[in-house]
């Protein structure tokens, strides 16, 4: 069981949906973040076998330090909040850029196509530090509503907003699996590792976290957020973030600016809009 | 020979004169097989570079780069009207080099 204190605000939930990403810097202690990455150079993290038995509570049975870092009550407040308790392993992967490798990813998302409301979560965990000559991932905030099949997206280079993982040891993120992303170089003498793990919901994925605070103003400002790179599609990503609110909520009649309000406003047909009262 | 550079631009809206938002450069002229941009330390091409080259397309021509392709616009599917997927607004200038690395106009 999850302690409260350990689940995911809603304002924090309201940023995943604008953002599609969380970040927790240096959240993993030192001691564990040796020891997974111990585990990661010796390539010792063995894979749970897919199944629908494969759940995360029977992930890496011989490997103590990457176990303890996802039983963190913090990450396990995080798996809680967003895919629900003890969710689905999809896959894990160690990610490897060998040193003074010049070149980086083309951008692409971990998808084909996946417009769904449920959606699976993405660990990026940094064990050791990452400054910008070391990469790490970049990734685009925002991205994850747009309906392209992974490395449709090579082409473009740069982006408004494009924000590159910079971190220091123990840094988690968590993101949402459409987000548009690709690995940076690496122009340092030290191999660069970083630990990715899917996980899928088995659960609703609704009301899931704190909701303490689902009444903070602060969540329709960051249901708003501009990132810039969409230019004059950015009330299309507004709509999307309602229309997601709205599923992780169970709530049809939230609204930001009316741009719902108005579209479900057909009085002729007898479904006249409440037009509700959030910003 | 000639040798082509290709600059893509993405823009907030269909107006050439509106803000870059996004941008690729694929270089022909370098022998190098995976091209930095100028002044790029973290390798190439993706994210390696904070701000845009140009402010907007016109701003890009006033530069020498000559339009190639406009987007076309087409209105949403039935049903689509809410989906975004690729950036919208892409327009593609061209430069053009001699073998000797000089750069040639339109008039030449």
């Amino acid at each position: 069981m999850v302690a409260k204190e350990h689940l995911l605000t809603s304002v924090q939930m309201a940023d995943f949906v604008a953002d599609g990403f969380l970040r927790f810097d240096e959240l993993v202690p030192a001691p564990l973040n040796a020891a997974a990455l111990a585990d990661m150079e010796s390539d010792t993290i063995e894979s749970l076998k897919r199944g629908p038995d494969a759940t995360l509570d029977k992930a890496w049975p011989r490997n103590d330090g990457i176990r303890a870092v996802f039983s963190l009550p913090e990450i396990q407040g995080m798996i809680h909040s967003l895919v629900g308790p003890n969710p689905h392993y999809d896959h894990h992967a160690v990610h490897i850029v060998a040193p003074e490798r010049g070149i980086a990813q083309v951008w692409h998302a971990d998808n084909i196509l996946d417009q769904r409301l449920d959606f699976d979560i993405q660990f990026f965990y940094f064990p050791h530090d990452t400054p910008r000559e070391m990469g790490g991932t970049m990734i685009l905030p925002g991205s994850h509503y747009r309906r392209i099949s992974e490395s449709d997206i090579a082409r473009y280079h740069n982006f408004l907003n494009q924000y590159p993982i910079v971190c220091k040891a123990g840094t988690v993120f968590v993101v949402h699996h459409g987000i548009w992303h690709c690995a940076q170089a690496n122009l340092t003498r030290k191999t660069r590792y970083m630990f990715k793990l899917r996980l899928n919901p088995t659960v609703a994925q609704q009301l899931l976290w704190n909701t303490g605070d689902l009444d903070d103003p602060e969540i329709s400002k960051a249901l708003m957020r501009d990132h810039q790179w969409y230019g004059n599609e950015d009330r299309l990503e507004h709509v999307n973030r309602i229309r997601f609110w709205r599923f992780l909520t169970r709530d049809d009649s939230f609204d930001l600016g009316y741009y719902l309000s108005r579209l479900e406003n057909q009085p002729a047909t007898g479904t006249a809009s409440t037009f509700a009262s959030a910003n | 020979m000639r040798k082509q550079k290709i600059l893509v631009l993405y823009l907030h809206n269909p107006d050439l004169n509106s803000r870059v938002v996004a941008w690729s450069l694929y270089d022909g002229t370098s022998t190098q097989p995976d091209v930095p941009e100028k002044g790029n330390r973290y390798g190439a091409p993706t994210g390696s570079a904070a701000t845009p080259p140009y402010d907007s397309a016109v701003d890009a021509m006033r530069d020498g780069w000559r339009v190639v392709q406009f987007p076309q616009q087409f209105p949403a599917y039935p049903g689509m009207g809410y989906s975004t997927s690729f950036l919208k607004y892409e327009y593609i200038l061209e430069k053009l080099e001699d073998a000797d690395g000089r750069e040639r106009t339109p008039a030449d």
